[in-house]
Formats: structure tokens, C-alpha cells, sequence
């Protein structure tokens, strides 16, 4: 077990060593991890050191402090916060040495094909195709993935594919490391309501994946993309964020700042809107508080719900409080943003991106199925999909 | 916008937790929903046994009131924790109105008076059970009842309506012209009303040459009511919150229970969702209500604000919450004998006691700094600060 005070003096040590000012960010970066300060519970030699996973912010704060650089977590999220969890899971350890150190460092950015345009909220129902050439120990991919972030940008991707279409839906998956410099990965921006291409499509053709790519074993690719996709949804809660922060904040700025916008009822809804934003605050607050403690609540599961309505709500509201204004669009030019930023754009972005809030991550209704089945224990709706094979399920 | 102090502690201590075990387990015995419903019609719809035990074996009637005036010590942490538990259970016993408001605007006069502190120790003692004759509506931020005059010596007349637990109280804590005078109850003339909520009964007081103690002068009485409706609506909120988790779990066991179409009502999604959603909004009115408590516990600058925001956000939910309860019970929630008709009523009570969620909005509005059309914004008394 590692203490706090260890880790300072680590952290001192790396700094030493490497001090941030004469350093290059790949080196201090690479230095960082192989000093195991990179997440700190990760086990040694792969960037960490064992250590409780509620000291890495004290990691963090102290090399922020000393004006380190990061690794640039919000562009590289989809690899820190969904394939290196899942590589450390399952992984060989083979695999966890070639693959975690440069996820961590940001050279080799990761995607995730998971989702299909058939398959999006069922999403165990895929149809991507992966068949063993056992000639040559490789599979041979083809089919269609959907909503991939940065595919455009991404090295490698974490890809579930059918295996076994004779087996029920959830049992013949199994899980890739997919190449996406690899022949036959073609990527397409998929542009989006608001103009902008932040998603793409990926078809896969003939990708060939050596058998040393997969994660876990042939047809447990659901056990696997469950680590995957429970990992998604752990983020949310542990940012502290201040009274009248997130999109609650231009539209009260625009209300004091533009006397001749204020309505009756525009003042009633506003009020509502910030009621339940503070309140929301003062929930993700409670939540965080109930993590350090160690009294984890079921909370979590509910805070991405919330913060989708309100920010639709807020940002329609917005929309109108501006009047003429609000008939304006600030640019329709395709562009392909590296992350999705609500901040120093107009209403009416604000307005369409949020309708992403309720889909993105697992649609609403979805995630009320799974408060109302894991938190209150509901009975789930009767289903005939979970024993049928496969090729048999309706299409 | 930045942080100048530490939020809020938006859990519960161990201290807390043991006060809850106690209350709950009280309540269970006592306050079981068939016991409440034989005693609402009858002229007595208080339960003074289990107050005396709430009231002086556990020692709530005293949280609020220092160790030196004869109470507890205890904060407003506690006494939300108290709340919530009498609001699980609708509890009719008179905590809210003399464990939290008589014992607040004794507290915000001088208890170095010797008529305040003899008062404020039999309040804390649970030995007299003392009640502000003040309308149940009446919100922190709203203009004080002026309808009581001291015709002089401490005579006094005039009337007050819907004064909630005035038939259980000993003693009336009387807001007149010239100050705050305890009054006892044989002084005053009492009509019953008919309330929406039988679980805390109310009363016209009528003085007619009423003869009552000065406890404070004006000013000091009027600003002794106010802090202690502000203290009030902000620990309503946790009773609220008690009220809308009880009807959240007894429907979820309920739909859970309950078979039509052949299969428990509880897996159909239209009902799931519904479920989902409450639960989604009693965790949030859990920690509106837990930082409106901490806000009076630790006198923190954006009380106000935080009471406001709890109390415009948990009177919905408790509404809510029991609506939900009887719609989602069918024609049982319809009927008298199941307990969910004496939880809406209590709930759309409280959605009017001590301010409305309109008003308190309207409270926001005032400390966000954000105002109605037309007008300029107001001295704010707790900036937007976190």
C-alpha cells in the first residue's frame, strides 16, 4: 500500500528528475508513467503503483502545481477511460505492456466500434462479422460501425464483432484490438445537426486482426464490452462543479445583462431552470462526497439523466430568451472538433448539441430501465431474445 | 465564480443516523399508518404519547435550544434528521411547529430574560408544548400578520387563522403591534378547522382581552419570527423529502407485488420510467434538503438562498411523490383505509406551509440576482455565491 506521503515524495523525485520546464512533453510524460504516477492504482510497470485510486488527485494537483504538462485527457478520453480498463482486465500481458503506455502518453489515440446502425441501444444485437482464417491465425472483419469518435484520429480501436451467429445474441461476441491503419478500415465523418462532423462512420472490409489482438476469450465479448461500457459511465460525479456553473450560466448572464429580453414567463421558466440546476449541483455534491467517503450511492446512475434534461431544457430556453437572436446560427461550415466543448458557442449550438445528451452514452430510456432494475429492483419486461440464435432475431 | 468556504456536508453523521434509528423505531411502535387513521377523526387527531416520548425520552423537543437553556445542543442537522422521519411516518405529533419554530423565536429573543428562559426550559423539556400563533402559510421574505393588537398591559385581541397544533398547545407564542407575548391557551378562544391535512390539525385564535407575557419588544419579535421561518422552511424540506422516499418505496413494492396482464405491473416500462424518474428526483430533493440543513446549522452567508432553493424544489417532489403513490395503487390508492390519501394530503398541506414553491422562487430570483421584468435588482442577501 501506497501513502500519501510516498507519493509526494515520488511525485518530488519525477519533478527532480524531469523538470517540466527544460523537459519536452513526450519525455515528462513517458518519465510519469514509468514512475508509476500516471494512475496511480494501475499495478507497477504499467503506469502505477497499487496505490488507492482516490490519491491520484492528490498526483494531480501536485504536478498541476508544478506545471507539468497532461496527457491531454479530454482528447485521448475514449482509450483512458474505456479501453485501458478493459485492457488491464482482460488483457495478456502482452498485450497490457504494448498497448497501456502509449494510450496513457496520448501517441496512439483509440477509438471505439462498437456501436452499429443496427444495433444502438440493443447494442449485443451487431452484426460486424469476424471469421477466423485459421491458416494464417487471423480474423478477417466485415460490416459497419456507427458514432465512432475520433476514428479520424484514432490508432488503434476497441471492436466487438459476431463470431458465432448460431449462438444466442450475447453469447457469439467477441472482442478486438482493431488496427485502424490496417487495409479495409475506411473512415467517414458523420456530420451532425449542428453542422459540425464530431462522429464517424467506419466499414470495415476484409480487416485483418491477428488472433493476438483479441481480448478475452472467443465468444465472451460481452462480458468484455460490459467492463467497457460500465467504465463509460463511471465519470460523471466526481467533478466539483461551483454554484450557477455548466449551462446555466450564459443564459443568467444574458438574463442580467439584457434588460429588454426579460418576459413573465421567460422569469418563471428561468427560475425553475436554475432551481433544478443548483439542485443538481447539490446532487452530483452529495455524490462526490458520499465517493470519498466510501459510501458509493446509486446516485451516479442518475446523474447523467438529469444533466441531459436540464441541459435541453436550458439551452431551449436560451434559444428563445434571445429573441431575433435567436433565430441567428452562429456557422454552418462542417468542422471536425477533436472534443465536444458547450463553452464559447452560441444558443442555438448549445440548443442541438444537448439534444445529444439524452442518445450519446446510452439513451434516457435506457438508463431508466436500468435505475428502475438495479436501483429499485423492478422486474425486467418479459423478452424471447436472449435464447434465440442470433441469425434468427428479427431485423 | 469561486469557492470562499467548504460546501456543504451533504451526509449524514453517525450521530445522525443513531437519532434516526431511535425516532424511526419509535414511530414504528406508535405511529403505525392504521393507528393514524383510527385517531385523525376523533377530537383529539394528536398523538400526545408518543410527542412526550419524541418530545422528552428522545429529547427533540430540545435539539435546537442550547445546553445551557436547559436543550440538547444539537443543530439543525439533527432536527432535519428528526423531520424527515415524522414525515415517513406522517407523524401527527407537533415537532415542526414546537420543536423548530417556538423554540426558534425563543431563541431570537433574549434568553437572558428570565420569562424567555424558564420558557425556552420547559419547551426544551418537553413539559409545556408551546406554539406560534402564526398562519401556517406564512413564508419567510412575506409580510408579518398584523392583526393582533396589545390594547394595553398586555391585553390583547385580535384573531389568527390557520394556526397549526394550536389545540395541543399549553402555551401561544402571540406576534402582536407591540411585541411577542406567550399566551396560555386557556386565554384564547380556539375554533377548529377542517383541515386538508389531518395529521396536523389547525385552529382560528381568537383574543378577546387575552392576557400574555412580553418576551421581546417589535422589532425583536419581528425579526425572531422571521429567522425562525426561514429556519422552518428550510427544515421542512427534510420533511418533505421523509414523505415523497416513503411513497416512492411503498409503490415500488406495491408495483412490484401487484399482477395484472400476468406478469408484476412493476415490469412495464411506461410504470418503470415513471419509478425511475422519482427516484431520480427524491435523490436530488435529498440533497436540496441536506444543504438547506447544514446552510442553518452552520449560519452559512447564502442561507437564504439555499432554503429557498430547498424549498422551491421539495414541495414539488413531495407532491409528486404521493400523487405517484395513489395513481400508480390504482382504486386502492382511492381509498381511505390504505395510508396514500393521508401522504397527499400532508404533502399539498406543506406545499402551501411556509411558503409556496412559487414564493420561494421568487426568493431566488431576489439572491441569484435575477430579476423580474421591470424591475432592478433588489439587495440581495445571499449573492450567487457557492
Amino acid at each position: 500500500m501506497t501513502t500519501a506521503d510516498e507519493l509526494r515524495v515520488r511525485v518530488a523525485e519525477l519533478l527532480a528528475a524531469h523538470p517540466p520546464a527544460d523537459t519536452p512533453r513526450g519525455d515528462f510524460l513517458r518519465a510519469r508513467f514509468d514512475a508509476g504516477l500516471a494512475w496511480v492504482h494501475y499495478p507497477e510497470g504499467l503506469g502505477g503503483l497499487g496505490a488507492p485510486r482516490s490519491l491520484q488527485v492528490l498526483v494531480d494537483s501536485e504536478l498541476e502545481a508544478a506545471g507539468a504538462p497532461d496527457n491531454d485527457p479530454r482528447r485521448i478520453g475514449i482509450g483512458l477511460g474505456m479501453a485501458a480498463p478493459t485492457i488491464l482486465a482482460y488483457g495478456t500481458e502482452e498485450q497490457k505492456r504494448r498497448f497501456l503506455r502509449p494510450l496513457w502518453v496520448g501517441e496512439e489515440v483509440w477509438c471505439q466500434l462498437f456501436s452499429e446502425p443496427g444495433a444502438g441501444s440493443d447494442l449485443a444485437a451487431l452484426g460486424t462479422r469476424a471469421v477466423l482464417d485459421e491458416a494464417a491465425g487471423e480474423w478477417v472483419v466485415d460490416g459497419q460501425k456507427v458514432w465512432t469518435s475520433s476514428a479520424h484520429t484514432a490508432r488503434w480501436a476497441i471492436l466487438i464483432a459476431r463470431t458465432d451467429p448460431d449462438l444466442p445474441k450475447h453469447q457469439g461476441i467477441t472482442y478486438f484490438l482493431c488496427d485502424m491503419h490496417a487495409p479495409g478500415v475506411e473512415v467517414r465523418p458523420l456530420r451532425q445537426i449542428t453542422g459540425e462532423a464530431e462522429f464517424n462512420e467506419v466499414f470495415l472490409t476484409g480487416v485483418r486482426i491477428p488472433d493476438g489482438h483479441r481480448l478475452g476469450a472467443v465468444g465472451q465479448g460481452w462480458a468484455v464490452a460490459r467492463t467497457t461500457l460500465m467504465n463509460e459511465r463511471v465519470s460523471i460525479g466526481g467533478m466539483r462543479i461551483p454554484r450557477e456553473g455548466g449551462m446555466i450560466a450564459p443564459v443568467a448572464a444574458t438574463w442580467r445583462e439584457r434588460p429588454d429580453l426579460r418576459t413573465h414567463d421567460l422569469h418563471q421558466r428561468l427560475l425553475e431552470l436554475w432551481v433544478e440546476a443548483e439542485v443538481a449541483r447539490l446532487t452530483g455534491e452529495r455524490l462526490r462526497q458520499q465517493l470519498v467517503a466510501g459510501q458509493p450511492g446509486p446516485e451516479g446512475s442518475g446523474m447523467k439523466l438529469t444533466f441531459a434534461r436540464l441541459n435541453q431544457e436550458i439551452s431551449a430556453l436560451e434559444v428563445e430568451l434571445l429573441g431575433e437572436e435567436g433565430l441567428l446560427y452562429e456557422d454552418w461550415t462542417m468542422r471536425r472538433p477533436e472534443i465536444v466543448d458547450f463553452t464559447g458557442r452560441d444558443a442555438g449550438y448549445r440548443y442541438l448539441r444537448a439534444k445529444g445528451n439524452s442518445i450519446e452514452g446510452g439513451t434516457s430510456e435506457i438508463l431508466l430501465n436500468i435505475v428502475a432494475e438495479r436501483v429499485l429492483g423492478l422486474p425486467a419486461e418479459p423478452r424471447d431474445d436472449k435464447e434465440l440464435a442470433w441469425k434468427d432475431l428479427a431485423r | 465564480m469561486t469557492s470562499p468556504r467548504a460546501p456543504f456536508d451533504l451526509l449524514y453523521s453517525e450521530t445522525e443516523e443513531e437519532l434516526r434509528s431511535a425516532v424511526r423505531s419509535l414511530l414504528a411502535d406508535r405511529c403505525a399508518p392504521a393507528s393514524i387513521l383510527a385517531r385523525v377523526e376523533t377530537d383529539q387527531p394528536h398523538d400526545p404519547r408518543t410527542w412526550q416520548t419524541l418530545a422528552a425520552g428522545i429529547g427533540a423537543a430540545g435539539l435546537l435550544v442550547p445546553e445551557k437553556l436547559g436543550g440538547q445542543g444539537a443543530s439543525h442537522r439533527e432536527a432535519a434528521v428528526v423531520l424527515e422521519e415524522l414525515g415517513r411516518a406522517v407523524a401527527p405529533v407537533p415537532y415542526l411547529t414546537a420543536g423548530v419554530l417556538a423554540a426558534e423565536i425563543l431563541l431570537g429573543c433574549d434568553p437572558s430574560s428570565a420569562e424567555v428562559s424558564d420558557l425556552l426550559r420547559q419547551v426544551a423539556s418537553g413539559g409545556r408544548l408551546c406554539v406560534p400563533a402564526v398562519p401556517l402559510t406564512l413564508a419567510p421574505g412575506a409580510p408579518l400578520p398584523t392583526g393582533v393588537r396589545d390594547v394595553g398591559a398586555g391585553t390583547l385581541t385580535g384573531s389568527v387563522t390557520s394556526v397549526a397544533d394550536a389545540a395541543a398547545a399549553d402555551v401561544l407564542l402571540v406576534l402582536a403591534d407591540t411585541g411577542l407575548y406567550a399566551v396560555p391557551a386557556s386565554e384564547v378562544t380556539l375554533t377548529p378547522l377542517v383541515p386538508l391535512d389531518l395529521t396536523r390539525p389547525l385552529a382560528r385564535v381568537t383574543l378577546d382581552g387575552a392576557a400574555g407575557t412580553r418576551l421581546a419588544d417589535a422589532a425583536t419579535a419581528r425579526a425572531a419570527v422571521a429567522g425562525a421561518l426561514l429556519t422552518g422552511a428550510g427544515l421542512l424540506a427534510s420533511e418533505q423529502l421523509g414523505l415523497a422516499e416513503w411513497c416512492l418505496t411503498e409503490t415500488v413494492a406495491h408495483v412490484r407485488g401487484r399482477h395484472q396482464f400476468n406478469r408484476p405491473i412493476g415490469s412495464f416500462q411506461a410504470l418503470k420510467h415513471r419509478l425511475a424518474r422519482l427516484w431520480l428526483d427524491v435523490a436530488s430533493a435529498r440533497a436540496a434538503a441536506r444543504a438547506a440543513a447544514d446552510a442553518l446549522a452552520t449560519g452559512a452567508p447564502d442561507a437564504p438562498l439555499t432554503v429557498a432553493v430547498a424549498q422551491a424544489y421539495c414541495s414539488g417532489v413531495a407532491v409528486r411523490a404521493a400523487e405517484e403513490c395513489v395513481q400508480l395503487h390504482g382504486g386502492i390508492g382511492m381509498t381511505w383505509e390504505h395510508p396514500a390519501h393521508l401522504y397527499l394530503k400532508r404533502a399539498k398541506a406543506d406545499s402551501l406551509a411556509l411558503g409556496t414553491a412559487g414564493h420561494h422562487r421568487g426568493l431566488v430570483a431576489e439572491f441569484a440576482e435575477l430579476p423580474a421584468p421591470g424591475t432592478r435588482p433588489g439587495t440581495a442577501v445571499a449573492g450567487p455565491t457557492p
